[in-house]
């Protein structure tokens, strides 16, 4: 019986139980189960297609064809001297990296509310798995993007001028994106318990958040006077930095990264605490 | 010495009734900074949870689902949760699997605690048999090696063994089943839960599922039953909690918590075979036409009598007519069981109309059941819509005797005495 998930400690069941590292060490001991959820994210997926992860890896090049078509060669937008196609490529896979880490976590609390209702375990497990399978589908894009680069890259205008040191930060920024989708899902999952209409609001907002992130286009090209709007979203300090990392654009301003940085770590505390309160009592109600 | 193993200390839970908010946000948001500047911010308490408010908003009501509910259970101890609907059985459930919390109060597990409630739940239907039952598994808490260790067992037990690497979906819902519940009785838990809930299966199953009770509780482990079915809580379970309306009425030997239970029915003069029906609860009823008295041709019965009841109705609409009465009357048993059911289509009386004057008759020339308190439940039709359905039975006794002259009435079992006849034929 040594290898169950129990201890000799008693399990106390009340009303007081919050965020704590005995929550830390509980998501430990079911390693496991997050473990088959991120399988379970990734392989029912592709079960019975023909393509089947294949299309993990369709989907950006469509969306990347099509932006270079309609935002490069129709609406002329410039690319601050990196290849176009790099340059949406990277822009929309860091994308929905986190457009998809953030509408599936919004979705914890409705999507699992048959399980939850039924059986325990610490529920950050679920919103913890849709980080980790998120990554592992944006790592076979990623490496769909690095092979583009290896071509396109070098003998475009910016090569010149990169430093390869510059991807130190990559990891940095990804872990900027997980956290920022991880701490926002968590937040709006614990208001959609009880008002829906905050999942409503995500599902077309973050289609509008896209544009207002710049992703598709440099702030550089944003007129002075609106740049402000754009950088007070955090997303735009860390895609500026993304492009800074893969392709040696100028860092966003300090206080834009500064400012991106705070946000994220404030309001994943925010989020850890709210949706520690919330979900002792969410199947109450959801 | 024994090891306790469940502690519940002064369970209370409450659920707020009506709708969850004031209907927006901008309300909720309002009323919320209304109790931080008014009240201060107290640590614990949030909008979401079913907690007071404040007093001027006494208009909203909570529902007290369990109130101040202790108990202990020690290693080996089957205890048997009995109760009306509504008494709070549920609710201790879902405290107890941790799916809820409490309002107050506290509980302690020693060990690990698993719930056959949870039978197939997260089977994901396209996934196979054998992915799924590392899900599961992982689900109700066990670790990998537990699983891969105790896997070709599961799928023995389970006798899915040849689809195991089939979606699913594609499992019929016996196999689907079968397997779920391989996974979950291979859990080894320190304390079991079980639901009647589990009467979902076929009845094959659900005899499974109590087998493998008794063989846990037998192996020292404890269990925790959940059941309207009382043959089942007294074959079973060596302890009893009766709850009422979510208060502990009783916990301690079955046998006591059980007669508690039917006494609890509802307080009943025995010895006038006149009985009102006008006060019973009502499950559904629509208010025109009520059953108002039953009544019994005797007080008693002995086992074999002839059984009469007369069924006078009483009519709240008199410009109303009612025709196509159905009288639905069923015998049941203490374990509600049901034994004996009968209405007057039944019985040859098609196309009833109502008249204020008539009484309604059942006889049964012989009631050969044996000596127990039996409980008979009602309901009544007409014009193809419910008119009444009583929510409780009106109780009446057969007592100590037999159908067959014999000495010692106590030594014959059996739920039912018919008139037989025992012979030798010699030389056959």
């Amino acid at each position: 019986m040594s290898n169950h998930i129990s201890s000799s400690a008693p399990t106390i069941i009340s009303n007081k139980r919050s965020f704590s590292f005995a929550t830390l060490r509980e998501l430990w001991q079911y390693r496991d189960l997050i473990r088959v959820f991120v399988y379970r994210d990734l392989v029912s997926i592709y079960k019975q297609t023909v393509l089947g992860p294949f299309w993990f890896v369709i989907q950006p090049i469509i969306t990347t064809l099509t932006f270079t078509i309609i935002f490069e060669k129709v609406a002329k937008l410039p690319t601050e001297g990196i290849p176009s196609m790099l340059f949406y490529m990277s822009g929309i896979i860091f994308w929905s990296y986190f457009a998809e880490c953030l509408t599936k976590i919004s979705n914890t609390f409705v999507q699992n509310a048959n399980l939850f209702s039924k059986v325990y375990f610490p529920r950050l497990v679920v919103p913890i798995s849709q980080i980790i399978s998120n990554f592992i589908k944006f790592s076979i894009q990623f490496g769909l993007f690095t092979i583009l680069y290896l071509f396109m890259f070098p003998g475009s205008e910016r090569a010149s001028t990169y430093n390869a040191l510059n991807l130190l930060l990559l990891p940095v920024v990804l872990f900027a994106f997980a956290l920022l989708s991880f701490s926002l899902g968590l937040i709006v999952s614990s208001i959609t318990i009880k008002y829906r209409d905050v999942a409503f609001l995500i599902q077309f907002g973050i289609q509008l958040l896209m544009y207002g992130s710049a992703v598709i286009y440099p702030i550089t090209t944003v007129p002075e006077k609106y740049r402000i709007f754009i950088e007070l979203n955090p997303l735009t300090g860390i895609f500026e930095t993304v492009r800074f990392t893969l392709f040696g654009t100028p860092m966003p301003d300090l206080w834009v990264l500064l400012y991106s940085v705070g946000f994220t770590l404030i309001s994943t505390l925010f989020a850890i605490s709210l949706f520690s309160k919330v979900e002792k009592n969410s199947m109450d109600i959801v | 010495m024994t090891k306790r193993v469940l502690e519940v200390n002064h369970l209370s839970k409450a659920y707020k009734l009506g709708l969850i908010n004031t209907g927006s946000l901008v309300n909720d948001l309002g009323e919320y900074y209304r109790r931080l500047t008014k009240r201060g911010y107290n640590a614990g308490q949030i909008e979401l949870s079913a907690k007071a408010k404040p007093a001027e908003e006494s208009k909203k009501k909570y529902h007290q689902a369990l109130n101040d509910v202790s108990f202990t259970l020690n290693e080996g101890d089957v205890l048997g949760v009995i109760g009306k609907n509504g008494a709070g059985k549920s609710t201790l459930l879902k405290i107890l699997s941790r799916v809820t919390t409490p309002t107050s109060g506290e509980v302690r597990i020693y060990g690990r605690l698993a719930s056959l409630l949870e039978v197939g739940t997260g089977f994901h239907p396209e996934l196979t048999g054998r992915e799924n039952v590392f899900m599961n598994g992982a689900i109700l808490g066990m670790r990998k090696a537990e699983i891969t260790k105790k896997f070709d067992e599961i799928i023995a037990f389970s006798g899915v063994g040849q689809y195991i690497d089939t979606p699913v979906k594609r499992y019929s819902s016996g196999m689907y089943v079968r397997l779920a519940f391989a996974v979950a009785s291979h859990l080894e838990p320190e304390i079991l839960i079980v639901d009647e809930v589990l009467a979902v299966g076929d009845s094959a199953f659900q005899k499974k599922c109590l087998d493998r009770m008794m063989e846990v509780s037998r192996s020292g482990r404890t269990v925790l039953f959940v059941s309207h079915n009382l043959s089942a809580v007294k074959q079973l379970c060596n302890r009893g909690l009766f709850l009422r309306s979510g208060t502990s009425i009783f916990e301690g030997d079955i046998d006591k918590a059980l007669s508690l239970y039917y006494e609890d029915g509802v307080a009943t003069d025995f010895s006038n075979p006149v009985r009102d029906i006008r006060p019973f609860a009502r499950k559904e009823c629509l208010g025109n036409l009520t059953i108002s008295t039953i009544t019994f041709n005797k007080a008693s019965y002995m086992v074999g009598e002839p059984w009469e009841i007369e069924v006078r109705l009483e009519n709240h609409q008199p410009n109303k007519a009612y025709k196509d009465l159905l009288l639905d009357f069923a015998i049941h048993d203490r374990y509600d069981n049901k034994l004996i059911h009968l209405t007057n289509i039944f019985l040859g009386a098609d196309r009833l109309a109502f008249q204020p004057t008539d009484v309604y008759k059942f006889s049964i020339p012989s009631l050969d059941l044996s000596p127990d308190r039996y409980n008979l439940f009602m309901s009544l039709r007409a014009n193809e819509e419910i008119e009444d359905w009583i929510g409780e039975p009106v109780q009446f006794d057969i007592l100590e005797s037999n159908n067959y002259g014999f000495s010692n009435s106590s030594l014959i079992r059996g739920m039912s005495q018919p008139k037989a006849k025992f012979q030798v034929i010699q030389n056959a």
